[in-house]
């Protein structure tokens, strides 16, 4: 039981609204007193021309590419960043196994892995670039280099923390090695696959927006550091939300996901 | 005793490092014996325990399981029974029951799929049924009881049919009243069965009660380098018990205190008599 538990649930939701809505409240009038002393202000632009503005790029095809640029963008970046955890996710699980769970190949890669995960991800941006050209790999690839070796650690630890009982207990019913990973180790490491992804996903999205920024020719990330040259306040802002909100949603999917499949490991303790 | 013994240890002992744990156990034990071990915490109890099992190795002495030394990786002619962490936490419990079998019949990956799984939950349903957890057949083992997870943990490990079955500490956590109920579970067990069982407790009351033969670890003094101490056997006692049947719980309890407070008083009693030994052999 937690601390709030006492609290009805309609104080809780509107506990939770109030930071909210003074953000909400604190731009509104900024932005109205910006627009006082200058109607054209780009800075601070008004809800109405930013919900116009959204509206217009989800709606309307782009006079240029002929694409409604919105959805081009989110689908260009959530392919790359599904691409990117996909593989992320295969990487993280095998490695994390054989390293949690045989010995000999823990002491040979967990020092590397762990020197490895200390390099600044977005220092090896260039030799991605001049590697594997400019193209979509690329980007992927950050996406890889920057949450694959966290991910992997995770889950080594996952695989350790299975209980040793569990192991002998296994062999006592007769179990081989190859049974033992897939019945006894594998599925009580997918729900900490699923964390592991939604704690990947905060770097990902960081990596992906920055590949977008520095070279690309779509994206979500792209879009904003494009626009942000004509000081199109009205397109980064609700773009910014959007992003926000697409994080969100995809950490809920993912813990929803986690609840259906893997209820075992949702009945005890109260989980984010 | 006139059959042949089940279990021979000779001169085992275990150190890590420098750090004697065991030396000097001797222990023969015939089939279908109950070997109740008890001592304080650190005596090496379930260290031989792993012994038995072959979860660890012995560093001096050796094994023998029927006349052959024991394999180096657990197997399934001992099954074992730890206080926690004795089930599989992402198995309901009739998917605990049915895993040593799909482990049986599916070579490669031990899973069953679609017919073949129904068939395996119906061959389980008997063993359901005397656990007294039919009803809660689709929990997991976080939804149950202490005294109902150990229940599960034991009819898992009776899957295979051991030989031999280990138990560390199995009721350790659990209420007196359930752990009464788990003694007459695990009485009818053993004598459907007839395997032999070894029981590690810090309830001396419960090694009387359970065992037809008690055996004390504890520490003796390494002569003159006392502070490296290795646990032994220090009593190797033999119990009587009633003959096979369903036990007559409250002549069982009554007999079970007169037997625990006759023996308390002469561990005491030899104790000080090898107290006093010690110290006439140090005059």
């Amino acid at each position: 039981m937690s601390a709030d538990a006492t609290l009805g649930r309609f104080a809780r939701i509107v506990l939770g609204a109030l930071p909210f809505v003074v953000l909400v409240a604190i731009y509104a009038i900024g932005s109205h007193l910006r627009r006082l002393e200058n109607p054209s202000d780009k800075l601070l632009p008004s809800f109405d021309a930013m919900a116009s503005t959204f509206w217009a790029m989800a709606t309307q095809p782009d006079q240029r590419s002929g694409n409604l640029l919105l959805w081009s963008d989110t689908a260009a970046s959530l392919g790359r960043l599904g691409a990117g955890m996909l593989i992320t996710a295969s990487v993280a699980l095998s490695l994390g196994i054989i390293i949690g769970y045989l010995p000999r190949t823990r002491a040979t890669l967990a020092p590397f892995i762990a020197a490895i995960s200390l390099i600044p991800p977005i220092t090896v941006l260039p030799i991605l670039f001049v590697v594997f050209g400019l193209g979509e790999v690329s980007k992927v690839m950050l996406i890889v280099v920057g949450t694959a070796p966290i991910m992997t650690r995770s889950l080594a630890q996952a695989v350790m923390d299975i209980p040793r009982e569990e192991i002998v207990k296994a062999e006592t019913l007769g179990a081989s090695s190859l049974q033992l990973v897939f019945r006894v180790v594998l599925p009580q490491i997918w729900p900490r696959l699923v964390t592991a992804m939604r704690l990947g996903l905060v770097p990902a999205w960081i990596f992906l927006i920055s590949a977008e920024a520095i070279a690309s020719t779509g994206g979500l990330g792209y879009r904003i550091f494009l626009v942000r040259r004509y000081l199109a306040m009205d397109v980064i802002l609700p773009y910014v939300a959007w992003i926000t909100l697409l994080a969100y949603g995809l950490d809920r999917l993912l813990h929803l996901f986690s609840r259906r499949l893997f209820r075992w490991a949702h009945l005890t303790g109260e989980s984010l | 005793m006139s059959a042949p013994n089940l279990v021979e240890v000779s001169g085992v002992g275990v150190s890590y490092g420098d750090c004697p744990v065991l030396k000097r156990v001797n222990l023969s034990v015939a089939e279908g014996a109950f070997v109740t071990i008890v001592g304080a915490s650190g005596c090496g109890k379930s260290t031989f325990l792993r012994l038995l099992l072959s979860q660890e190795r012995p560093t001096a002495g050796t094994i023998k399981m029927a006349g052959a030394p024991l394999p180096s990786r657990p197997t399934p002619d001992r099954g074992i029974v730890f206080q926690r962490y004795s089930v599989f936490p992402h198995l309901t419990v009739t998917e605990n029951l049915i895993l040593p079998l799909e482990i049986e019949r599916a070579r490669l990956f031990g899973r069953t799929y679609g017919r073949q799984r129904r068939v395996l939950r119906e061959e389980v349903q008997a063993t359901l049924h005397h656990i007294g957890l039919t009803p809660a057949r689709d929990r997991y083992p976080a939804q149950l009881s202490g005294g109902m997870q150990q229940r599960l943990a034991i009819a898992q490990a009776l899957l295979k049919k051991p030989r031999i079955l280990l138990l560390d500490e199995p009721f350790g956590a659990l209420d007196p009243g359930i752990r009464r109920d788990m003694h007459e579970l695990l009485l009818s067990l053993w004598q459907e069965t007839g395997m032999t069982i070894f029981m590690v407790t810090h309830d001396i009351a419960e090694a009387f009660k359970l065992g037809t033969r008690l055996i004390v670890f504890d520490k003796t003094r390494g002569g003159e380098e006392a502070a490296t101490s290795a646990a032994t056997i220090t009593y190797d006692l033999p119990l009587r018990r009633p003959a096979a049947g369903v036990p007559d719980l409250a002549a069982d309890s009554i007999r079970a205190a007169d037997t625990l407070e006759r023996a308390v008083s002469m561990l005491g009693g030899e104790t000080k008599r090898e107290a006093k030994k010690e110290e006439g052999e140090a005059s």
